[in-house]
């Protein structure tokens, strides 16, 4: 029964994640996107964790995804369609796919990719909020912070970003 | 194959969400004669009154006009998302009931079974239903955008940038709430109400009424209703978003709203007023969900007392309050609550 389950939401992921780089309406895609985080969600669920799913549709496809489509909406470019941007990038990201998929595959074949259940029950996961909380709070405490910290970095860098951006246009010295 | 009690418990699941759907279906019926009653007798007017006693047939009226409108697609509209937007408008607006209790467990007669008066009682609740409902917004951009109008793409703009920054505002109450309850679970939350009005949230002082006060104005603007409906202000974006909707189409948007006004005040009942709790106790036996409702009833009564009180604000205004106001204040709260729970 999960297992149906899953390979629903896995091929609607999937094909959702290749829609979203192939139609060429930038609304559209957007739309894509926030099926295949939905998706990603539902997987979640069935990983037993509620929270991570609540959290996926929480940032990614109600806070993210609105912002993007308002930079879609903002900047315009919703009515004409993309032209093609391949660069001539086409054959080197095939080879890099290529291999993620084999290093991936031999991995998975290997039984490499799985993560021990630990001293948790299947029914404490599935209430998981606090064992996630704790343990973010207390062994994981350094790379939570890092992480907060470097988010922080990206806000700022993308406000100095604008505002030297603002500066040059208005061609004023304001700082 | 599974055992019968699985499927009864299924087909239990089943029957208890159709009736749901069709509270919430029926329920703008009667609110939008409340609505036009409240409307005119603020202003001083009768309010509806031709159609039925007291204008009571008011509603079947519209919804007739509505269901017979023609429905108009725009040449040049995306007709895709023009289609879906409603509909990804109104069904978030329903999904949230999931995680919603109206009650504890009941026994019901004739099948002399006990039922719980919440279809799922989920861990992780307040935050389900902050997340599904946050989603309704994308109905009002995408069909902003698709119309292919720039009254309609304003509106979706607006709602979203109105979106964005609520969002941040009412998450923040919904913390608050967590931390004075304990749980991020709905059913929880009540049970940590219980008791006499005192226990409710709204009276955990200093906190709680600050708390409400937040989640109050962010609601009022996640749901697009005055004063913060600017993405519908007439004044200056026609009609906003829905500028190119008519008929059932434009039904489905009014239904989606009214749906998040009950979502709201429902929900600040769970959060703040001690969800189906009494007040006092009383010697008579009142069903609890009596009081659920009736909390639920006076909230909504106070949205559509400020929709005609209020004037709308500016843009700006709305922006200011948001990000100036709101989130500082919730922040400091925020801190003031984590010391009183230590």
């Amino acid at each position: 029964m999960e297992q149906i389950f899953f390979y629903i939401f896995a091929i609607v992921a999937v094909a959702s994640a290749i829609a979203v780089i192939s139609v060429r309406n930038p609304v559209h895609s957007a739309m894509y996107l926030i099926v295949c985080f939905l998706q990603v969600a539902a997987i979640f669920i069935l990983l037993r964790s509620p929270f991570l799913a609540a959290v996926q549709v929480f940032i990614y496809v109600g806070a993210v995804m609105v912002l993007f489509l308002f930079a879609v909406m903002v900047l315009d470019i919703g009515k004409e369609s993309f032209g093609e941007h391949m660069h001539s990038q086409a054959i080197p990201a095939g080879i890099t796919v290529l291999g993620l998929l084999a290093v991936v595959g031999w991995l998975i074949s290997k039984g490499k990719i799985t993560v021990p259940l630990g001293n948790y029950t299947e029914e404490v996961l599935t209430k998981n909020t606090e064992v996630v909380g704790k343990s973010l709070y207390t062994q994981f405490i350094f790379p939570f912070e890092v992480v907060s910290l470097l988010l922080l970095i990206a806000l700022v860098g993308a406000i100095v970003l604008v505002m030297k951006e603002k500066g040059k246009g208005a061609g004023s010295t304001r700082s | 194959m599974p055992d019968i009690a699985t499927l009864l418990e299924i087909l239990l699941i089943v029957v208890k969400v159709g009736v749901v759907t069709m509270i919430l279906f029926g329920l703008p019926l009667p609110l939008t004669w409340l609505e036009r009653k409240v409307a005119g007798h603020i202003q001083v007017r009768l309010g509806p009154w031709r159609v039925g006693p007291h204008g009571l047939l008011q509603p079947f009226a519209d919804m007739i006009k509505l269901l017979f409108k023609e429905d108009i697609v725009p040449y040049k509209a995306d007709k895709l998302l023009f289609n879906l937007a409603p509909l990804l408008s109104m069904v978030p607006a329903f999904a949230v009931f999931v995680a919603i209790p109206f009650g504890d467990s009941v026994m019901v007669p004739f099948i002399n079974k006990e039922v719980t008066l919440y279809i799922s009682d989920m861990n992780v609740g307040i935050l389900y239903i902050l997340a599904i409902g946050g989603l309704s917004i994308y109905g009002l951009i995408l069909g902003g955008w698709a119309s292919n109008s720039k009254y309609a793409l304003l509106g979706g703009l607006r709602s979203s940038a109105q979106m964005i920054s609520y969002e941040v505002a009412m998450s923040f109450a919904a913390v608050g709430v967590v931390m004075m309850s304990n749980s991020l679970s709905l059913l929880e939350m009540v049970k940590s109400q219980s008791g006499s009005f005192l226990n409710w949230n709204i009276f955990y002082l200093p906190v709680g009424p600050v708390w409400f006060a937040i989640f109050l104005i962010a609601g009022l603007a996640e749901i697009n209703r005055i004063p913060f409906d600017l993405t519908e202000d007439e004044g200056t974006l026609a009609a906003g978003f829905h500028t190119e909707y008519s008929g059932m189409k434009f039904a489905f948007f009014m239904l989606a709203e009214y749906v998040a006004m009950v979502t709201i005040s429902v929900l600040s009942v769970v959060m703040f007023f001690g969800g189906w709790n009494a007040p006092l106790q009383v010697p008579v036996p009142i069903p609890p969900i009596f009081w659920f409702v009736a909390k639920a009833g006076a909230l909504i009564y106070f949205f559509m007392w400020i929709r005609f009180t209020l004037p709308r604000y500016r843009y700006d205004q709305l922006m200011t309050i948001g990000w100036k106001i709101l989130i500082p204040v919730a922040l400091v709260n925020l801190l003031v609550t984590g010391f009183m729970r230590i």
